[in-house]
């Protein structure tokens, strides 16, 4: 079973993607923010990350460079999902290693195919 | 809001003289869903009122209005993704050497919906620029809607649609910010083009289609009425062309013009044809 790792400040967004993901097979952990998040992969890293872009603490950006710095750059799979929803930021989340890029709002045919072209689902 | 088998069966029978499809049961239960715009936008109260005004012949334009408000328009870019992947993979490369001497090449997206079909295909073709250099691509997205036609002939499309079914490098590249949305660039606009156009009817000028896509449509027709509209899809055909249906659907049972092209899941040809005849052989 693939493991995923949903980084959302809002509860109901991690509700709502943890039932999308749980009905794809996924065994889910969640983390409500960029630094939860690193910590967390310090201990069990995921084979992908959906990852929100603004959140306290540390925002989305922050740990996806943190989290590539420290030589994960392939691995997990990060895939941005985000209100975020221009060229600009799409560009930027790509550069900085994101894989795949959801925006928001989203539905399970969606989240499912992003996951498979990543190659986790 | 409580639909009346009498009004259910009016437009039953208004979507069927329209557009030869039938009302099924698992669409009766989202007539309400379906048409709630439609009667908000009209300042109308209820289904039985909407059919007293049809009915009394009083807004002419309305009937039009309902019918494509029944019409499932359900599609997104790469829909079941591994038909796509027949088609770049060995029907697009087939095609290429048969029509090398002409260089021209005819498809038509039937039933296209709001168009994703269509620049998807158009997509294959403009992922590989080298290989399809002077060649004449000409796809043809038609749909019994004029509202769905006219949407795919924009080729923009909300951030909601615009992503579903394609990777983000792959929208990056060939969508662009637009008022409204996202939409298709120029380059992958050009080989595309839309019209209105009922399955039932004789096939769209000129004919001659290399491959036709005709995916998630006959389902909605009963089985007199699909035969005729395979009838229709063969003739469109050219010789060695290739039909695709959508996933679940065939021709088994349903026509005797197309058989199963046994080295192409999913594809079709046409019976008696070049191509069916050498693949009996092998």
């Amino acid at each position: 079973m693939k493991t995923c790792l949903i980084v959302d400040d809002s509860k109901v967004i991690r509700k709502v993607a943890r039932h999308i993901l749980e009905a794809l097979e996924f065994s889910v952990e969640e983390a409500s923010d960029g630094k939860e998040a690193l910590d967390h992969c310090e201990t069990s890293m995921p084979d992908v990350v959906l990852l929100d872009w603004n959140m306290p603490v540390m925002s989305g950006m922050e740990f996806l460079k943190l989290l590539r710095q420290r030589g994960h750059s392939d691995q997990p799979k990060v895939v941005f999902c985000t209100t975020e929803n221009d060229m600009a930021h799409i560009r930027a989340a790509l550069e900085a290693g994101a894989d795949e890029y959801v925006m928001k709002p989203f539905d399970r045919e969606t989240l499912h195919i992003k996951l498979q072209l990543v190659g986790v689902a | 809001m409580v639909i009346s088998d009498s009004s259910s069966r009016i437009l039953a029978g208004l979507l069927e003289a329209r557009t030869g499809q039938q009302l099924t049961l698992n669409r009766r239960w989202r007539l309400e869903t379906a048409l709630n715009h439609l009667l908000r936008e009209r300042g109308i109260a209820s289904i039985d009122e909407l059919i007293t005004i049809l009915v009394m012949g009083k807004e002419p334009s309305l009937a039009g209005r309902v019918v494509e408000a029944l019409l499932n328009n359900e599609t997104y870019f790469f829909r079941d993704r591994s038909p796509f992947d027949t088609l770049a993979r060995s029907a697009l490369p087939e095609l290429a050497k048969r029509r090398a001497s002409t260089k021209r090449l005819r498809i038509w997206s039937a039933g296209c919906s709001t168009g994703q079909e269509a620049y998807s295909l158009a997509m294959l073709f403009a992922e590989e620029p080298l290989k399809w250099q002077g060649w004449t691509v000409d796809i043809l997205g038609t749909d019994v809607s004029d509202a769905v036609v006219q949407r795919a002939r924009s080729g923009t499309y909300t951030q909601f649609e615009v992503q579903r079914g394609l990777g983000i490098a792959q929208m990056i590249k060939w969508f662009e910010e637009a008022p409204g949305g996202w939409r298709a660039v120029e380059g992958l606009r050009k080989p595309v083009r839309f019209q209105v156009h009922n399955l039932l009817e004789p096939p769209p000028h000129p004919g001659g289609f290399d491959i036709v896509l005709c995916r998630n449509v006959l389902l909605y027709l009963d089985t007199e009425t699909r035969e005729r509209a395979f009838e229709r899809l063969a003739s469109a055909m050219t010789p060695d062309g290739w039909l695709m249906l959508g996933a679940g659907e065939t021709v088994i049972g349903q026509t005797k013009k197309l058989i199963a092209d046994k080295e192409n899941r999913g594809l079709y040809v046409l019976d008696g044809s070049a191509g069916s005849a050498e693949r009996r052989v092998a």
